[in-house]
């Protein structure tokens, strides 16, 4: 029996994939079939959808004209939801930019110590991931309240006589989320810092590049898998993010995330909900797709 | 001012906090003057301070003490971008995702050079290594030795003062390293650069030299064409590294003028021309190269020992005899097979006289 096994390739390749393939294929593609289905039809009078299925592009329509719903007031602004995605997009891109701006450095300075202390400060950089995420965004929700650690400080301190508008805002939802990403931006730049041959740098500079040159056109460039990486590693979940800005923005932020949460809770509508999902997943492909195909093999080693 | 010596070092110290927090001296008062045109050889075993020494002068280090100078200008502090000189690395740290063209270019096009200049010159520069065509390869792309004139072109390109080279042939298997070596002499002399080169090959320094300088533990033990390091080595140290060297061990008897006898003890007595003065009873060692030994053809008016062949290694140009003496001490001779069919003149276990003339070893202290 064995025997007959082990000559059978095409069966031991089988029989090592289908554990997996079809955990994927009941609870990923599975339901996506059904966010799907749901994308098309009208949504029921107490949440759910109407049965029998009544088949409609509305939710679609709805995204990009705010204002086709029939409840929808005089006051509706028709690309409501386009400038909830742009708003999206934009926090995503700043915290994708303050991860990798922040997150550099850190790799660089941590792949230049010696052993014992890189792998001490990596670990420090991993321990986070160790505790609940919603612990420590409430954790940071208590550094920046009104009356939080860092206003009682600065008012200790005499810098500041009222304290901070820092909760509940913009910058709120940015900090929580640059907090809660940074390592994933760490991790794989880290990977490509450390592999990276200094005496390339020395070549540089032996050949008349001032060190930001060489970093230009020399180190950047051959760290940029790991940065880009980084890049999808962080926008990606970020742009879908509704946690922390419900967190952090008190409901006063509004992002895709928390919108399409809140389509499947209070507002009951669920095929609305499922358009959402579908196109900002559509979005992240066609970006991913973008990045994988305008970058080289070892971006994808690096991922 | 133009000046003589292309770079110079006065009096340089370097000093690295090792792992375990005390100061190793990589270089210790180093002095060496290099002159301008010169193919001159850092030459020691690793860990010798030749390495460190040649950084300092592209600036990848600073000296701790002392000075450097580059055609008579202070550089010690300089960084390493704005010295007039190149490297050749020892794995030649091209850059991987640039091709061919762009590594040549690099240097240029961090002068400021136009992009058709560039262009022009980096085939020129091809040319010159013997690799037209391959503007658009990638180091991945080249062999060793592909790379290896990459790397030079790359340096060369730039007409540096003085061209910097880190061991750049040991990666390279022995036959393209013999190539490479008559190659890098050719092109040296084509140029007119100043070659500094670090080697630990002590037959790869003596091919290619102008002048050598050997170093062991941060100390440059004796500077000078490769004839005189090698025929007249300053110490025990150099005698050993460069070429083989018997070293016989005795006891200064007297000195007449430049002649010197030795008490070997239990052997007999030999009689060395040197120019040192020696006090009698002074523990010395005679080193004497191979070569200079004869086996059973004696010397008039040399020296001729009685001992026997413990060993006898046939290694096709040459045959290799062991001989000890009577009191214990044992040397190599190297005779050339220059006879047809006959190669080998005693036996394991013969009886011979080993022979030298006056002048041919080297009476040495330390």
């Amino acid at each position: 029996m064995l025997k007959f096994f082990r000559r059978k390739r095409s069966l031991q390749l089988f029989s090592l994939i289908s554990p997996g393939g079809l955990w994927i294929l009941l609870f990923f593609n599975l339901p996506l079939l059904i966010v799907l289905f749901i994308s098309f039809v009208e949504r029921g009078r107490a949440g759910s959808i109407k049965l029998p299925p009544v088949y409609t592009l509305e939710n679609y329509r709805q995204l990009f004209n705010a204002c086709s719903s029939q409840f929808s007031g005089p006051n509706c602004d028709p690309f409501l939801y386009i400038s909830i995605f742009g708003h999206s997009a934009r926090i995503a891109l700043v915290v994708t930019f303050w991860c990798i701006a922040l997150g550099y450095p850190l790799s660089y300075f941590i792949s230049r110590q010696k052993q014992v202390w890189r792998d001490a400060l990596m670990i420090l950089v991993i321990i986070p991931f160790w505790t609940n995420f919603l612990v420590r965004t409430y954790a940071l929700k208590e550094v920046l309240a009104t009356e939080g650690l860092l206003n009682s400080f600065l008012m200790g301190v005499h810098l500041i006589n009222q304290p901070l508008d820092l909760l509940f805002n913009e910058f709120a939802v940015n900090v929580g989320l640059i907090y809660g990403y940074l390592p994933f931006a760490i991790l794989p730049m880290y990977a490509s810092i450390e592999k990276f041959d200094y005496s390339l740098m020395e070549a540089a500079s032996d050949l008349g590049a001032p060190p930001w040159r060489a970093f230009l056109r020399v180190m950047l460039p051959m760290t940029l898998p790991g940065v880009i990486a980084a890049l999808v590693l962080v926008f990606v979940p970020v742009v879908g993010a509704f946690i922390t800005p419900d967190i952090m923005g008190g409901g006063k932020i509004e992002m895709i995330g928390t919108l399409i949460n809140r389509q499947f809770g209070v507002s009951r509508n669920w095929p609305f909900g499922s358009a959402m999902s579908l196109i900002l997943m559509l979005m992240v492909l066609i970006g991913v797709t973008f990045y994988f195909r305008s970058s080289s093999e070892e971006t994808r080693r690096a991922m | 001012m133009t000046n003589e010596f292309a770079v110079e070092m006065r009096d340089v110290v370097k000093q690295f906090i090792t792992p375990e927090g005390g100061i190793l001296a990589a270089v210790n008062h180093v002095t060496m003057q290099i002159k301008d045109g010169e193919f001159f050889s850092l030459l020691g075993p690793s860990g010798c301070g030749k390495t460190t020494s040649l950084r300092m002068i592209a600036g990848f280090e600073l000296p701790t003490e002392g000075s450097i100078l580059i055609h008579g200008k202070e550089m010690s502090q300089v960084p390493a971008f704005q010295r007039p000189v190149n490297t050749v690395f020892q794995q030649y740290a091209l850059f991987p995702h640039m091709t061919v063209e762009q590594n040549i270019g690099f240097g240029l096009e961090m002068k400021g050079v136009s992009r058709s200049e560039r262009s022009r010159r980096v085939s020129e520069a091809l040319e010159m290594v013997r690799l037209p065509g391959m503007e658009m390869r990638r180091p991945k792309q080249l062999s060793g030795g592909q790379q290896q004139r990459i790397a030079l072109a790359r340096a060369l390109i730039n007409k540096p003062e003085v061209l910097l080279l880190d061991e750049p042939l040991g990666a390279l298997d022995l036959k393209l390293r013999k190539e490479m070596q008559l190659e890098l002499k050719t092109l040296q002399r084509e140029v007119g650069i100043t070659f500094i080169y670090v080697t630990h090959d002590q037959e790869e320094a003596l091919t290619m030299s102008d002048r050598i300088a050997v170093m062991s533990k941060g100390v440059a033990l004796q500077i000078g064409k490769p004839e005189e390091v090698y025929e007249r080595p300053a110490n025990k140290f150099v005698a050993d590294f460069i070429g083989e060297t018997n070293f016989i061990d005795g006891v200064v008897k007297e000195q007449d003028g430049s002649a010197v006898e030795v008490e070997l003890a239990g052997t007999g007595t030999v009689c060395v021309e040197s120019s040192r003065t020696f006090t009698n009873g002074q523990p010395v060692s005679v080193a004497v190269r191979p070569e200079k030994l004869r086996l059973n053809s004696e010397v008039q008016d040399g020296n001729n020992l009685t001992g026997r062949v413990e060993d006898v290694i046939y290694i096709g140009t040459d045959t290799h005899y062991g001989v000890r003496f009577a009191g214990g001490q044992k040397v190599r001779i190297r005779e050339q097979n220059v006879n047809q069919g006959y190669h080998q003149l005693s036996n394991q276990g013969d009886e011979v006289t080993v022979s030298f003339t006056r002048n041919s070893p080297r009476i040495l202290t330390d």
